[in-house]
């Protein structure tokens, strides 16, 4: 895995805030962002900060974790259909695993995603935790 | 457009090589698909690979191996679409001969998986998803058919169980094949029991990470030279893409790519599912054999598990599938898996597969899928009988 300081800077609007974008064209929203509108192609976009609040598609809980996770596991992962319309993939967090259940209203939150050892850097990003009504 | 035929397969049993290197199980298939064609030459070599760089540290395939194989001078190159790589480079080298521009090419698909550790595997794996998006929040690639398979039972209100007899089907052919990686029978109570990778996907769901190679002498039809009785015409090559991300799809539990290659193919050969006499379909995961099964037009939405339940995959079934073992027993050496298709359905269509042959087998169809079918590769193969 690259891990140059610059590929995780040019993705912290993402990580960090949500932001997609959206077809100037025809109003497709987008999480990640598009170059091209795979519904209008076009080419013109904005960017657009999607709310983070959503509900669970689905879940798994990973008991081997691939190098650069491996210390983390088990950890559980799901599909979060956001309230805008496009799904994202994410970490699940402060959740017991016997406590998730398909359709859970869930919300992002930034925390922490992993380390790269003692000297390496370390890499924030979006997870979703079930949402406080 | 000319006509193509496979005149030589080759493969080396799929196995844990400790004593063998990615080339040395590569040029093994080569030269048994050379000595089954009886030819000493070929125009052009496509190589299916995923991870030879990131597993052992070498790429440039195409070279390496006409270089190993004493032929360095002629067309060589490597063909990469994750787990789909082995198809691809069928499609490519199809290309090759049906175009005009070569008289007989050589397709190997190999994958050497074990000269490192499991989690450097996954990671590798990881990449036949979105690297930014899937990959970098620890979602490997077990992890998304994880998020596929309990969806899919939400929503066909199905329990782990009714994925257990794809498995046992895969096992029980995987015994009478000596290049398999599993030959040992296993039960339905073992399979039940056996542990959880990522819920509700467990060992028993999973293929194997291994190693191993498979090789064909592809052909135009008028140069067969001698092989015109064993030959068997490639009916349909087609490709077809989807999202490379699962988030991404508008419907994450229809492998739209699947779907679009089968009728492509179904279109090119000149006929309908039902003409299918056996389907090499790829088993990574138990989860796929279903949705493909679906996908490609032998069962409604969401009912593909029937056909397992009722018998339908087995070899003297309706439908057979995995019919010397599957990526789930033959085992899943990534960029080989589609080329071991391809050589099991030429088996198949000689009448050589033994204990497994399916009866009265004409009409093949092999499918290699790339991630989680962000790649379908469908090639349909003809017999003469």
């Amino acid at each position: 895995m690259a891990e140059h300081l610059a590929s995780n800077w040019r993705l912290r609007e993402q990580r960090y805030q949500l932001i997609g974008n959206v077809c100037l064209k025809c109003g497709a929203k987008y999480f990640p962002p598009r170059q091209v509108c795979t519904v209008c192609r076009g080419t013109e976009f904005e960017p657009y900060q999607f709310s983070g609040k959503g509900e669970l598609y689905s879940f798994t809980t990973l008991r081997q974790g691939p190098a650069g996770f491996e210390n983390y596991t088990p950890y559980s992962v799901g599909m979060i259909k956001l309230d805008e319309g496009p799904m994202v993939e994410a970490m699940l967090t402060d959740v017991n695993d016997d406590e998730l259940e398909i359709g859970m209203r869930v919300e992002m939150v930034t925390r922490r995603i992993r380390e790269e050892g003692e000297r390496g850097i370390l890499i924030y990003g979006y997870k979703f935790r079930p949402m406080s009504e | 457009m000319r006509d193509v035929s496979i005149i030589g397969i080759g493969q080396t049993p799929v196995r844990e090589h400790w004593d063998k290197s990615l080339r040395q199980l590569a040029v093994e298939a080569l030269l048994a698909a050379l000595k089954d064609a009886h030819v000493d030459e070929v125009d052009a070599i496509y190589v299916g690979n995923m991870l030879s760089g990131e597993l052992t540290g070498q790429e440039h395939l195409g070279a390496l191996l006409a270089d190993q194989l004493g032929m360095n001078g002629i067309a060589a190159m490597k063909v990469e679409a994750a787990c789909g790589a082995g198809g691809s480079a069928i499609h490519a080298g199809y290309l090759g001969i049906a175009a005009g521009q070569y008289r007989r090419v050589a397709v190997v698909g190999v994958e050497k998986m074990t000269d490192l550790w499991n989690g450097n595997v996954a990671a590798g794996l990881a990449m036949a998803a979105d690297g930014e998006y899937e990959a970098a929040n620890g979602i490997s690639f077990v992890g998304l058919n994880a998020l596929i398979m309990r969806r899919y039972m939400y929503e066909y209100d199905l329990v782990e169980e009714d994925f257990a007899p794809f498995a046992l089907n895969a096992h029980t052919n995987a015994v009478n094949n000596p290049n398999a990686m599993f030959r040992k029978a296993v039960t339905l109570d073992q399979i039940r029991k056996s542990k959880k990778v990522a819920d509700p996907i467990s060992l028993f769901d999973a293929s194997p990470v291994c190693d191993g190679a498979a090789a064909l002498i592809l052909s135009r039809r008028e140069n067969l030279n001698g092989n015109s009785a064993r030959a068997i015409e490639i009916a349909a090559s087609t490709i077809a893409t989807d999202t490379l991300a699962l988030h991404d799809r508008q419907d994450p539990l229809w492998l739209r790519a699947v779907e679009l290659s089968s009728i492509k193919a179904y279109a090119q050969a000149g006929i309908t599912p039902q003409d299918i006499d056996l389907f090499e379909l790829h088993d990574a995961f138990s989860i796929i054999a279903p949705m493909s099964l679906e996908a490609a037009g032998f069962a409604r939405r969401g009912t593909g598990t029937y056909l397992a339940r009722d018998g339908a995959i087995a070899i003297d079934g309706k439908l057979p599938i995995s019919t010397m073992g599957g990526l789930k027993a033959r085992g899943h050496p990534i960029g080989a898996s589609g080329v071991y298709q391809a050589v099991e359905a030429v088996q198949q269509l000689r009448g050589e597969a033994d204990k497994n042959q399916v009866q009265n087998a004409r009409l093949a169809m092999t499918q290699s899928l790339g991630g989680v079918a962000a790649t379908a590769v469908t090639h349909i193969l003809r017999g003469k009988g």
